[in-house]
């Protein structure tokens, strides 16, 4: 089956003012199925968020995309015009940004904020877009259908926004939506409802989304595959359930090993530190690509080797691949 | 054991309207009355809108409270007059949650740790330095990174750059309004221990208001599960989490990722 | 409403002090209008006299503003000394004038303004965007007074346009689309000076809205969505970056008219500026007082106009101010 997004070898980096550049994203490939959620899982500098901008083209000024090759629905997305790209953009693949709360126009309403982008690609009459547009918002709320579309993002909590940016992103029926972080400034609840409703529609509207998160307990029982990313690489790949049980990284072993712990597991824990990675989280650094492992500084299974070379992806079985020096033999 | 913080009734509203348009009342607290005992943490919990960052307000005396009274340490803090706040506020200090914009963004680490020694005067000037550079030893920050500016550091060292400015004036509560909830998980798994840590040393006591339960769950001795403006539950973090008694704290508990209790398994979807 | 209400009174009660304010301090500077008589040897004291309670200058402070009050309410607005007749419509036919310059260069100044700061704000950086932010900095160092003597010599050398006055003295004899083609030729000189000082600051000003806007997040989201270029400019970048051009439109109102005082004086335009100097000089205390208070009236109006604009431009005033 050919993938709907195939992502192969992507190298970001960013230009400082100074002249300096930083890679961002180096080696990153990946491959997305039809109807497949991919849940990527990364903290701050694992360029996560530089991934999902880079997926659409629409990095800042100062980043710029310097290998690699993009194939979503069978076309190069790095080798597109600008036009096509508007065309796709929002139609075929759609983006959710973070914060709800910015990622609205303060003084548009919100029926017409998603008729714009329906009026942007289809050439419906305007009386056709105004009513596809209720009708989208009619999926995404239980209730009150009407108030809400003619209310303004500040009259709106933060999750009646996010469920306004999912309406905005379902809008023209896109095959792919990636979401980043949509929810990470939301109460636990209105967290729960929200992957609720993204349950309910990629099952209605048979879509693929990219999950991007920090957060590895929100990926369980919503994503089908995991990308756990650090540093701007991928460090390990595979089916959600077993990345998230039996990690095979050391990054990714660290990281679920620190959550507080389940309160099952009784009070032993309670108020005792918890396991860290230690260290300070990374920070890009200019360095010659492929001379270390960018996890070594602060990992507790680091060998000679860990500083000579940058490990390749290793399949540990047919889904399942870390790259680290520790399995290869 | 006498209570560090005693709360009895408090009650907090906010009124807006002009002269013109009809006033609208808001109620955020409606009578809260709690006890907090000293060297112990008690977790704030409860859906948005509760009251949580309102209850902190009102307890670090940013906010006037509207009925009730409150007790620190014997003296009633709500009868005090503005003189009296401010020789309490020492006592009393916040750490907010977004640490980019509780920082001056033009000081330096240092400065801003120097900062509540300079307003109270407290030390002279040449102390004052060196206790802000132990702060930020403290809290684990570098030496070499006093001089820095907030966006120099990650997101995680901003926060520990608060806690260092809120420990500059020696208190005995701190109040940590969201702390936690804008930074990474391995970050927030290293304050919470650097949170554990100072308490045992500096025999700190904490109201840690947050979303995340099992954090709470982690950290504190007591849970308090805030609905609307009141405390509908309170108790032991253990029995609260499970043994809830009440139908928001199983809300709360069900939604929370991370938090297993058999009785409340969700569906698997 | 009750927005604007509160706006409106606001406004009276500024005319009301301004108009006192005015009034006090040019009686309480020292001269008259009869200083200049007095000079003149031919003219008995006792002429003085008679003339002074004829003008009742002797009377008290507050007797003089209350008759001034009255006549205000009669629609003359005081007496002028000079002119021998009611303020009213010595100030109407100057008045139309001076909103005729004003309100054409307010056109012309944001016409050209919005465009320039746009393109400039899009193009940050790049070369074109430089070379607009030299020539509006020159622009912003020369002074009006400069501006408009460097273009009347300009004119007087070339004689493209008329150097002064509002039409020609033939202008009754004109067919109607000549008399307008005069009276724009008469206008151009003005207007251009006026348009030339105020374009630097209101260029700046769009073009720092428009790249903070430029970088918002919701503009990213919007661009994430496909939404094409031209709409994202105008209709999303532009409505977000409203607020400060509206504040910044009622502040230019003032400028503007300010400018404008000092061009008619320069270019011999018929407008309140030559009125307002020659009463200064003249002491003609109720004309003084007069295009003061026009002045103010003309501000509050825009002023009002700018709360108007933000108010149906920011949902957020309305949804606060108006819901209750």
């Amino acid at each position: 089956m050919t993938p709907l997004l195939d992502v192969q070898n992507l190298r970001v980096s960013y230009t400082a003012r100074s002249g300096q550049s930083s890679t961002a994203l180096a080696n990153v490939s990946f491959a997305l199925q039809p109807g497949e959620t991919l849940g990527v899982l990364g903290e701050s500098g694992s360029g996560k968020s530089t991934l999902a901008a880079a997926l659409l083209r629409l990095l800042p000024a100062n980043g710029r995309i310097e290998r690699g090759a993009i194939y979503f629905e069978g076309q190069d997305l790095l080798r597109a015009t600008p036009r096509e790209l508007e065309k796709i953009r929002g139609d075929r693949l759609a983006l959710i940004f973070q914060e709800p709360s910015l990622a609205l126009h303060p003084a548009i309403r919100v029926a017409e904020q998603i008729a714009d982008v329906i009026a942007a690609h289809k050439s419906f009459a305007r009386r056709a877009v105004r009513e596809h547009a209720q009708q989208i918002l009619a999926a995404v709320f239980p209730s009150e259908v009407k108030r809400i579309g003619n209310s303004y993002p500040h009259q709106l909590s933060g999750g009646q926004r996010a469920r306004v940016l999912i309406a905005q992103a379902i809008s023209c029926g896109p095959s792919l939506i990636v979401a980043d972080e949509p929810t990470a400034s939301l109460d636990p609840e209105t967290q729960q409802e929200i992957l609720a409703l993204f349950r309910a529609l990629r099952q209605k509207f048979d879509l693929s989304v990219i999950w991007i998160t920090h957060n590895p307990l929100l990926l369980e029982g919503f994503a089908d595959r995991v990308l756990v990313c650090y540093a701007g690489r991928v460090v390990e790949t595979g089916p959600a359930s077993s990345v998230l049980s039996s990690p095979r990284h050391p990054y990714t072993q660290a990281l679920l090993r620190c959550l507080p712990p389940s309160t099952e597991r009784g009070l032993a824990n309670h108020k005792q530190c918890l396991p860290v990675i230690p260290g300070e989280a990374f920070v890009s650094v200019a360095a010659a690509e492929g001379c270390r492992c960018r996890f070594e500084p602060r990992c507790m299974e680091r060998m000679v080797i860990c500083t000579e070379r940058e490990p390749e992806m290793i399949q540990l079985n047919s889904t399942h691949g870390a790259s680290c020096f520790k399995h290869v033999d | 054991m006498e209570p560090l913080l005693r709360a009895e009734n408090v009650a907090k509203r906010f009124e807006s309207g002009g002269a013109f348009g009809s006033r609208q009342e808001v109620r955020a607290l409606a009578g809260v009355t709690f006890s907090i005992f000293p060297r112990t943490t008690l977790a704030v919990v409860g859906p948005s809108g509760s009251g949580k960052s309102t209850l902190a307000l009102c307890l670090a005396c940013l906010e006037p409270v509207s009925s009730g009274r409150i007790w620190f340490a014997r003296t009633e803090v709500t009868a005090l007059d503005a003189e009296g706040q401010r020789a309490i506020r020492p006592s009393i200090q916040m750490v907010f949650q977004d640490p980019a914009s509780s920082l001056n963004p033009r000081m330096s680490a240092l400065e801003l740790v120097s900062e509540p020694l300079n307003i109270h005067k407290r030390f002279d000037k040449p102390e004052r330095r060196d206790r802000a550079c132990d702060l930020l030893q403290r809290v684990g920050l570098p030496r070499e990174k006093a001089a820095h500016r907030p966006d120099e550091f990650s997101g995680g060292q901003r926060q520990r750059i608060a806690i260092a400015r809120a420990l500059a004036l020696e208190p005995k509560l701190l109040i940590l309004d969201e702390a936690l909830s804008a930074l990474d998980c391995s970050v927030q798994a290293q304050m919470a221990n650097l949170l554990i840590d100072l308490q045992a040393s500096l025999g700190l006591t904490y109201v840690f208001i947050t979303h995340d339960l099992a954090m709470a769950a982690h950290l504190a001795d007591e849970i308090a599960v805030m609905e609307r403006g009141q405390m509908v539950e309170m108790g032991a973090a253990w029995s609260v989490v499970n043994a809830p008694q009440h139908a928001v704290t199983r809300r709360l508990l069900l939604a929370a990722p991370g938090v297993c209790h058999s009785a409340l398994e969700p569906q698997a979807v | 409403m009750n927005y604007f209400l509160r706006r409106l009174l606001q406004g009276v009660l500024l005319l009301i002090g301004v108009s006192f304010l005015t009034f006090l301090f040019s009686t309480l500077a020292p001269g008259n209008y009869l200083d200049e008589m007095r000079l003149n040897p031919q003219i008995s004291s006792a002429t003085l006299a008679a003339l002074r309670s004829q003008y009742q200058l002797d009377r008290p402070l507050p007797i003089r503003y209350a008759r001034w009050m009255n006549s205000i309410a009669h629609g003359e607005l005081g007496y002028s000394f000079a002119y021998n007749s009611a303020v009213a419509p010595l100030l109407w036919v100057r008045a139309r004038n001076t909103l005729l310059l004003t309100i054409t260069a307010t056109l012309l100044a944001w016409g050209l303004a919005l465009p320039l700061g746009i393109w400039s704000a899009e193009r940050r950086g790049g070369l074109p965007d430089r070379a607009l932010s030299w020539a509006t900095s020159t622009l912003l160092v020369i002074p009006d007074l400069v501006l408009g003597l460097g273009l009347l010599i300009l004119t007087a050398r070339s004689a493209w346009f008329p150097t002064g006055g509002l039409v020609s003295v033939a202008f009754e004899n004109l067919s109607p689309l000549r008399k307008l083609s005069d009276l724009l030729m008469h206008m151009a000189l003005p207007v251009t000076a006026l348009v030339l000082s105020a374009l630097p600051i209101l260029i700046r000003h769009i073009r720092a809205a428009m790249v903070e806007v430029l970088g918002a997040p919701h503009l990213r989201a919007a661009a994430a969505h496909g939404i094409p270029h031209r709409k994202l400019l105008y209709g999303y970048a532009l409505r977000a970056a409203a607020n400060p051009l509206i504040a910044l439109f009622g502040f230019s109102v003032g400028t503007l008219l300010s400018g404008s005082l000092l061009v008619e004086i320069i270019m011999s335009w018929p407008g309140i500026g030559p009125l307002l100097l020659e009463a200064i000089l003249a002491r003609d205390l109720y004309v003084v007082i007069g295009g003061v208070l026009f002045s103010t009236v003309f501000l509050v109006a825009g002023n009002f106009l700018a709360d108007l604009l933000l108010y149906w431009a920011d949902p957020r005033i309305r949804t606060t101010a108006g819901a209750r």
